[in-house]
């Protein structure tokens, strides 16, 4: 099957399961990605990708280059470190982040460590930076099914969610459940930047979720407006991106990040709330 | 059914094993009007936290006759909340209702609008679609009563709610607490002007880390009391000994 786009012969079935993976991670992936920056957790997005890495490397000397096998590896090891690290933050005197700086440095020694001397870790490296020109029919049922896995749960945890983001003290008062929250947060994250990193690559993968989010706080102040923004610029990334790395031979993951880089830029500047321009123009104050 | 009554049990409450509050035993009777005053460093805060649940006793213990332990409303010390989250006030407010909706309930038209009556009587009204983090220090005050308003607990914990506020919004916001007092609720307030402790508050306790004294407000307000709250000494003692006093019981 040929996938035309006015006139033009575009690709074959690849381009159009591309497509299709792209749409159901910018779907999931950029309402997280609202969440993460208004958590202030952005930064921790990336750190969270290294802790897939030990459980991804076991996966593929187990199991080979088997998609399945290290989303299902990644997810291990990604939730082990994310709860062990938020269980030292709680339990001693260590803050999330400084905690979790230990744990991800200690899931890519690991990872590091258990690849030592094997002679496939480079077929490993090609996954690790995503292709998403080679996902298969299998993985792009286990994208769309996390995917949709992901909306049905940021739906039901919504209030929780928005609730422990913005008030946390009160929240805890009011016997709302925070570190349960938290971890169901933690959770979707990680399973979005596996699914993610399928796609885009690891790297890449985290850039879909934060970027749209922080453009996202430029065009609104209601929340449910904003994750429809972000999930707007994340599509249209995704999409511009795939076809222009369809045509030119590009990296997809990279260049489907230089477009979302184009869509954080332009609200930068023209954006309603805080852009540069509302900020800055010459405009008339009001009367009250 | 007894009395709603919280007794305070031999209560030290601490960071580390240091205490910040020390022995403390007493009672907040039924509908009582309370404010907890002392110098900086003095425990109050601490001992809010305590009776929210917020933190756990070194020693002692905080006893609820007649309260669920969710009948507890506490306002933190100037919460400091991300000005720019994309939040409305009439969503704030309504987080109060979290106790009767939880997560999947619905926000009924009747929880609406008894959101919009509490920002009635905080003199919020038509605020409701604003965003939170649009309004001033004072306003956001007024919101953060208005969601206490809808958490209709019978215990409200205030721990210093007029600091960094303007007479008008401080006037408002005390007809507030005067309405809970007279609707029979207790209220536990931190408060650091003297006169308006006088003014409004039939009961103070007065601590520096320890009881100082605890009873009618006139009382209370001594120069005794004022003189030995500030010889205690609030410092932190980083190799004090292990406290081995025994409090009759």
């Amino acid at each position: 099957m040929v996938f035309s786009f006015g006139g033009l012969d575009l690709g074959g079935v690849e381009l159009g399961r591309a497509l299709a993976a792209a749409t159901a991670i910018s779907f999931s992936g950029a309402p997280l990605g609202v969440f993460l920056v208004l958590r202030r957790l952005s930064l921790s997005g990336d750190v969270y990708t290294h802790t897939l890495f030990p459980g991804v490397a076991i996966a593929f000397l187990i199991a080979g280059e088997s998609v399945s096998a290290m989303i299902i590896g990644g997810l291990i090891s990604g939730l082990l470190v994310a709860y062990l690290s938020g269980l030292v933050a709680r339990i001693t005197v260590l803050k999330e982040d400084a905690s979790l700086a230990a744990f991800y440095m200690l899931s890519l020694a690991i990872g590091m460590v258990l690849l030592a001397g094997n002679d496939h870790a480079e077929e490993l490296l090609h996954v690790l930076f995503g292709d998403v020109f080679s996902i298969d029919h299998t993985s792009l049922l286990v994208i769309a099914a996390l995917s949709s896995a992901t909306l049905f749960t940021l739906a039901l945890v919504w209030r929780a969610l928005v609730m422990e983001s913005y008030d946390r003290v009160f929240f805890a008062s009011v016997g709302g459940g925070g570190a349960a929250t938290h971890m169901v947060f933690i959770t979707l994250v990680i399973l979005n930047l596996i699914i993610g990193a399928t796609a885009l690559g690891t790297i890449m993968a985290i850039g879909l979720m934060t970027i749209p989010g922080a453009s996202a706080r430029f065009w609104s102040r209601n929340l449910g407006v904003m994750v429809v923004v972000a999930i707007t610029i994340a599509l249209s990334a995704s999409l511009a991106g795939l076809i222009c790395a369809a045509y030119t031979g590009l990296p997809p993951g990279p260049t489907i990040i230089l477009f979302a880089g184009a869509g954080y830029v332009a609200s930068i500047i023209f954006g309603r709330f805080g852009g540069l321009i509302s900020r800055y123009g010459k405009r008339p104050h009001l009367e009250a | 059914m007894a009395d709603p009554m919280i007794q305070l049990d031999n209560l030290t409450l601490g960071y580390d094993r240091h205490p910040a509050v020390h022995h403390l035993t007493g009672t907040f009777q039924k509908g009582c009007l309370t404010a907890v005053s002392g110098p900086n460093g003095a425990g109050k805060s601490t001992l809010l936290k305590g009776i929210s649940g917020a933190i756990k006793p070194l020693e002692g213990g905080v006893r609820m006759t007649g309260i669920a332990s969710d009948d507890v409303a506490f306002l933190p010390q100037q919460a400091q909340l991300d000005v720019a989250f994309p939040i409305s006030v009439l969503d704030t407010v309504c987080m109060g209702h979290w106790r009767k909706s939880g997560l999947f309930g619905t926000i009924t038209s009747a929880m609406i609008s008894q959101a919009m009556a509490a920002l009635d009587v905080v003199g919020l009204n038509g605020f409701e679609s604003r965003p939170a983090g649009a309004l001033s220090r004072g306003q956001f005050q007024r919101v953060l009563f208005a969601r206490l308003l809808v958490q209709d607990a019978y215990v409200m914990l205030l721990d210093e709610p007029f600091t960094a506020i303007d007479e008008m919004t401080c006037e408002a916001l005390l007809a507030v607490i005067h309405q809970w007092h007279d609707q029979g609720r207790m209220v536990i307030a931190v408060i650091h002007d003297i006169a308006q402790i006088r003014q409004h508050f039939p009961q103070t306790l007065m601590m520096a880390r320890e009881c100082i004294g605890w009873g009618p407000t006139n009382e209370v307000l001594c120069d005794d009391n004022f003189q030995a709250a500030r010889e205690i000494s609030n410092g932190w003692v980083e190799d004090a000994a292990i406290c081995e006093r025994v409090e009759a019981a």
